[in-house]
C-alpha cells in the first residue's frame, strides 16, 4: 500500500503492506475515472498488489487472474473522494474542548506545530467519512494564536494503525479577516508578520539554530516563536506548500504578489470566495485553489462577491479548483456540493461543472493539489487501489457506498452511527432494554 | 398606584407611538382604556394586536401550471397536473381533466415538478443575517436564563440577503425566526412570509399565531453556569423552568396582575395561544420535557434538533410531538454525539411527526436535498418513504407544527397560493427552483434576471444582482 508511494523522504511514512490487500477485478461497472472525463458503461477495474493496472472498458478476450471478481451490476464504482481541508482526526467531539486537537489558544507555538503527530486512526469522524466514500485527506490543525495554522499531513482512511500518509505536508496560514484577528487586529499587521517569519526562514536555510529575533509576541501572544521560524524554512524554499486562507478579491491578490517577493513559494489558495472576480490572474499566475463550493452569502465583508457559480467561473477562466471541505458542515457533503456544481449548469446565468469536472474537483483535483497527482482520487494505472462501489449516482443526495476499498483492501463500513441505527431498527423493550441489543 | 419605573415608562411610549401608527392615536386609545381610573397614560391593552403584520399579497394574475408532477404537501402525488391560482388562492388541483378558464396565464410545467411553498421552521434569517458582525448579532438575548419577554420579529433586519438565497434557490416561502438557544426561554418568534419588505411588519404572516422558544440541555446550563449562576447542571435547568412556570400560573390565575410581558407569553402558552418550538437533542431528555409540560399544563409543538428522536419515537407519537430535524448533522457538541442519517426513517416508521429544518443560511436553500438524504438513508433499511410523504416534511409538517397548516402548506382549493414550480425532481440534487409564487404572485424566476430581489445591503457590491 504506502510503501509504492515515492515521496520524498523525508516526509514519507513506510509501512508495510497489511496482509488483507488482495487481487481483484471490478467488471460491469458504470465507471467513474475521477480525471473529469466522463462515466464508462461496462467498465472495468484491474487492482494488484494494492495498485490499480487497468480501468476503463475491457477489450474483449482480455485475462487477468485474480483473487477476487465484482460484478458491479452496472453500479457506480469510482475512485475514492479525496477531502481537502478537514480536521479529520484531530477531534472527536469538537465542542468538548479535551477531545479536541485542532486549535490550542495557550501554545506558544504556531508554524511549528504538527498534525501528523496526534492523528487518531480510531476517530469516529474518520471512520463515518471512510463510510463515506472518502478515502484520503488533508488533515490540519486551525490558527488559534497567530495566523500560521501549521503543518498539516495527508491521511489515508484505511483501518489501520498508520493514517499518515505524508506528514508535514504543507504549511497553512490565514490572511484574511481572521488572520487579521490573529495578527493583532489588521491585515496589514498580517502581512508585517507574514514578511517577518518569512525573512527569519530565509535567513535560516541551510542552518539550524536562532533566528535574528527570537521570538515575535505582543504582551502574552507569540506570534513567532524561533521553532515556528525554523518550521517556515521548507515554505521559502518552496519545498513545502503553503496553503493561503483568503477571501476577498484584493487579498487574493495581494497573496498572488508574494510571487514577487518569494519566487519559490508553492501557493495554494483555501476559500477563495471572491475568487471569480480575479480568476484570470489566479490562473495566469497558476496557482490552485481550494474553493467554497455554494456559499454565496456575505457572510463577512470580505465575502461580498460570493456566488454559487464561483466554482464554475474560475474552472472556466483555467484555474484548478478543489472543493473545500473546511466550510462544510462536514466532509461528506462534498459529493453534495459536487451534485449542486453539475445542477448550476441549468440554472440560466450561473456558471456551474459539466459532471466529469464536478466529480474531479472532489477527487483528482484536490489529490493532485495535495501532491497525490496520479496516486490518490483517480482510477488509472499506477494509482493506489481506492476504488467505491456506489448505492446510486455518487453526487446524488444520499447516495452511499456498498463497499469502499483502500490500497486494495476492503473497508469494514461499520461505526458508531451504523451500530445505533442497527440497535433502534426497532423499538422494542418487550423481554429486555435496547441496551442488551448489540 | 407605586409611580412608574423610568424603564417601564420609556416602555409605554414606545407602545404608544407603535399604537398611532397601527390603531389611530395613541391619545385614544388612553382615554378610552383608562377612563375610569382617572390615568393620564397607558398602553395598548395586553392581547391587543401590536406590531401587527402589514403583509398584503402582491398582485399576481390568475395562472395555471399543467402537465408537470405534482406534490400537493400532504402526501398526494399527481402525474401531469393541474394547479390553478387566482387572487392570491389555489382555485383548482387536479389531473390532467382539470377543466382551465380560457383567459389564464398557462404554464407548461412538463418535464417538471410542482410543490408547495417550502417552509422552514428553524431560521435566524433577519436575526443573525449576513453580514454576520457583532452589530448583527441580535439572535439571543443572553443575558438571563428566562427571557420569555423578548420577540424575535424585533431583532429581524428585514435586509438580510439570505431571504432572497432562500427563495431563489430553496423555493422558501415561509419560515419561523426564532430566538437562539442561549436560554431556557428565548423569547417569542416570529412566522414571515418570504418577501422583501421595507419592515418586518410588512413580511408577518397574517394569521399566524405566535411560538416560544424553549432550550433543554447542554446550552442553558454553559452559558449561565460558566457566569457563575443558576443554572449550572441539567438539573437546574429543570428547577428553572418549572419556578418559572408556577410563576406564569399565578399569573394566568390573576386578573388584577400588573402587566408582565414574560408572563403574558408564558400565560399564552398556558391558554394553548402561543405554541411552544423546544430546542432539545438527547431522547432522555425530551421525554422529561414532555413530563415537565404535563404537569405545567402546556404542549410541546415541536423538538428542535432532536438528533435523537429515533429512540424515542413511539413517545413522540403519543404526545403528538413533531420532531424538526437535520439530515446529517452530528458530532459537533456531546449532545449531539449519536446523530445519525435514520433519524427521520425510524420516526416515519413510528408514525411520528417529521419535520426537516435548517437553522443555517446555507442549508435553508438547500431544504428539499436535506430531505432527500433522509429519506434515502430509510431505504437503504427497507423504510420505503414516498417522494409525496417526503416533500411533506418540508411543507404541511412545518405549517402544523408552526399552526399555519390552515392556511398554506399544502396545494389545496382556498388556501395560500405558495407554490414551486421546479425544474426538475425537487428530490434530486440537479433541481432547482424555475419559479416561486407567494400568495399567487410570481416573486421569482430563474428565467427572468429582473425577478431576482436584490436587498439594500447588496446595492452596489460586487456581484449585485449575480444568479448568487
Amino acid at each position: 500500500m504506502k510503501r509504492l508511494l515515492l515521496i520524498a523522504a523525508s516526509a514519507a511514512a513506510i509501512t508495510a503492506t497489511p496482509a488483507m490487500a488482495q487481487d481483484m477485478v471490478v467488471t460491469n461497472a458504470r465507471l467513474v475515472l475521477g480525471d473529469g472525463s466522463a462515466p464508462i458503461d461496462g467498465g472495468t477495474v484491474i487492482i494488484d498488489d494494492g495498485k490499480v493496472v487497468f480501468a476503463g472498458k475491457p477489450t474483449p478476450g482480455q485475462t487477468f487472474s485474480t483473487d477476487i471478481v465484482i460484478d458491479a451490476g452496472g453500479a457506480w464504482v469510482t475512485p475514492g473522494l479525496f477531502a481537502t481541508v478537514t480536521t479529520l482526526g484531530l477531534a472527536d467531539v469538537t465542542a468538548v474542548e479535551e477531545t479536541n486537537d485542532i486549535t490550542a489558544r495557550g501554545t506558544p507555538f504556531s508554524a511549528a506545530l504538527d498534525a501528523s503527530k496526534s492523528i487518531n486512526p480510531t476517530s469516529q469522524h474518520i471512520l463515518v467519512h471512510r463510510a463515506a466514500g472518502i478515502t484520503r485527506a488533508a488533515t490540519t490543525t486551525l490558527p488559534s494564536g497567530s495566523i500560521f495554522a501549521g503543518q498539516g499531513a495527508i491521511i489515508d482512511l484505511d483501518a489501520d494503525a498508520q493514517p499518515v500518509m505524508q506528514a508535514r505536508a504543507f504549511q497553512m496560514i490565514d490572511l484574511g479577516e481572521g488572520g487579521g484577528r490573529q495578527a493583532g487586529g489588521s491585515r496589514v499587521a498580517a502581512h508585517v508578520l507574514l514578511r517577518a517569519a518569512l525573512r527569519e526562514a530565509q535567513a535560516l536555510v541551510g542552518k539550524t539554530g536562532i533566528p535574528e529575533t527570537t521570538e515575535i509576541g505582543k504582551d502574552d501572544d507569540v506570534y513567532l516563536s524561533r521553532f515556528d521560524a525554523e518550521a517556515l524554512v521548507p515554505v521559502v524554499t518552496g519545498r513545502q506548500k503553503l496553503y493561503v486562507a483568503v477571501e476577498r478579491a484584493a487579498d487574493i491578490r495581494a497573496v498572488l504578489a508574494l510571487k514577487a517577493e518569494y519566487p519559490k513559494l508553492d501557493l495554494v489558495l483555501v476559500g477563495v470566495s471572491e475568487g471569480w472576480l480575479v480568476a484570470n490572474e489566479i490562473a495566469a499566475a497558476g496557482v490552485p485553489v481550494i474553493a467554497n463550493g455554494l456559499n454565496d452569502l456575505p457572510e463577512t465583508f470580505e465575502q461580498l462577491g460570493a456566488t454559487q457559480s464561483n466554482a464554475g467561473r474560475m474552472a472556466k477562466a483555467g484555474v484548478k479548483v478543489a472543493i473545500n471541505a473546511s466550510s462544510l458542515q462536514n466532509p461528506r457533503r462534498l459529493q453534495q456540493v459536487a451534485g449542486n456544481l453539475v445542477a448550476l449548469t441549468r440554472v440560466p446565468g450561473a456558471a456551474g461543472m459539466e459532471w466529469g469536472k464536478a466529480f474531479a474537483a472532489i477527487s483528482s483535483v484536490p489529490a493532485e493539489i495535495s501532491g497525490m497527482g496520479g496516486k490518490a482520487g483517480v482510477l488509472k494505472p499506477g494509482a493506489l487501489g481506492d476504488v467505491v462501489l456506489w448505492d446510486g449516482d455518487p453526487l446524488e443526495a444520499g447516495s452511499v457506498p456498498t463497499k469502499v476499498f483502500i490500497g486494495g483492501v476492503e473497508q469494514d463500513l461499520t461505526n458508531h452511527q451504523t451500530r445505533l441505527r442497527d440497535r433502534y431498527r426497532e423499538l422494542d423493550e418487550s423481554a429486555r432494554p435496547e441496551a442488551y441489543d448489540w | 398606584m407605586r409611580a412608574r419605573t423610568g424603564a417601564l415608562a420609556t416602555l409605554a411610549s414606545a407602545f404608544a407611538l407603535t399604537a398611532c401608527a397601527t390603531t389611530g392615536t395613541a391619545g385614544e386609545t388612553a382615554s378610552t382604556s383608562d377612563a375610569k381610573s382617572g390615568k393620564t397614560f397607558a398602553a395598548t391593552k395586553a392581547g391587543e394586536p401590536v406590531f401587527a403584520s402589514t403583509y398584503k399579497p402582491y398582485p399576481g394574475v390568475p395562472t395555471v401550471l399543467t402537465g408537470a408532477t405534482v406534490y400537493d404537501g400532504k402526501g398526494g402525488k399527481i402525474e401531469n397536473g393541474v394547479v390553478f391560482m387566482r387572487d392570491g388562492k389555489i382555485t383548482a388541483v387536479g389531473g390532467p381533466e382539470t377543466p382551465i378558464p380560457a383567459d389564464v396565464t398557462v404554464i407548461d410545467g412538463t418535464g417538471k415538478f410542482v410543490t408547495p411553498g417550502i417552509i422552514d421552521i428553524h431560521s435566524h434569517l433577519g436575526d443573525y443575517p449576513s453580514p454576520g458582525v457583532e452589530a448583527h448579532s441580535d439572535g439571543n438575548e443572553a443575558t438571563s436564563p428566562t427571557t420569555p419577554e423578548v420577540w424575535a420579529e424585533h431583532s429581524v433586519w428585514p435586509q438580510d440577503p439570505g431571504f432572497t438565497r432562500a427563495m431563489a434557490n430553496g423555493g422558501i416561502t415561509a419560515l419561523q425566526i426564532l430566538p437562539g438557544s442561549a436560554n431556557l426561554m428565548g423569547g417569542r418568534s416570529v412566522t414571515l412570509k418570504n418577501v422583501p419588505s421595507r419592515t418586518v411588519q410588512g413580511m408577518k404572516f397574517p394569521g399566524a399565531p405566535y411560538s416560544m422558544k424553549m432550550a433543554c440541555g447542554e446550552n442553558p446550563k454553559r452559558v449561565y453556569g460558566g457566569r457563575g449562576r443558576m443554572p449550572s447542571t441539567r438539573m437546574g435547568n429543570f428547577a428553572v423552568n418549572r419556578e418559572t412556570w408556577l410563576s406564569a400560573i399565578d399569573y394566568a390565575n390573576d386578573p388584577k396582575a400588573k402587566r408582565d410581558l414574560g408572563k403574558e407569553t408564558l400565560a399564552g402558552v398556558l391558554k394553548g395561544e402561543i405554541l411552544i418550538q423546544n430546542h432539545c437533542y438527547r431522547a432522555d431528555e425530551m421525554a422529561l420535557v414532555l413530563d415537565m409540560a404535563k404537569e405545567m399544563g402546556y404542549k410541546v409543538a415541536a423538538f428542535h434538533h432532536a438528533v435523537e428522536a429515533y429512540k424515542i419515537g413511539d413517545l413522540l407519537r403519543e404526545n403528538g410531538v413533531c420532531s424538526a430535524i437535520w439530515a446529517d448533522w452530528y458530532g459537533f457538541k456531546m449532545e449531539s454525539y449519536d446523530g445519525i442519517m435514520e433519524n427521520a426513517a425510524f420516526l416515519q416508521r413510528e408514525g411520528a411527526c417529521v419535520v426537516i429544518h435548517s437553522d443555517d443560511a446555507n442549508d435553508i436553500q438547500r431544504l428539499n436535498q436535506e430531505a432527500a438524504k433522509a429519506q434515502a438513508a430509510g431505504l437503504r433499511l427497507g423504510i420505503d418513504i414516498s417522494d409525496a410523504t417526503v416533500i411533506q416534511w418540508i411543507t404541511l409538517n412545518p405549517a402544523k407544527a408552526m399552526g399555519i397548516d390552515k392556511l398554506t402548506g399544502s396545494l389545496e382549493t382556498g388556501k395560500m397560493a405558495d407554490v414551486v414550480l421546479w425544474n426538475g425532481d425537487p428530490l434530486s440534487v440537479y433541481s432547482r427552483p424555475e419559479k416561486v409564487w407567494i400568495d399567487g404572485a410570481l416573486m421569482f424566476d430563474a428565467m427572468n434576471p429582473k425577478t431576482r430581489p436584490v436587498s439594500d445591503f447588496e446595492l452596489g457590491q460586487p456581484g449585485e444582482g449575480d444568479v448568487k
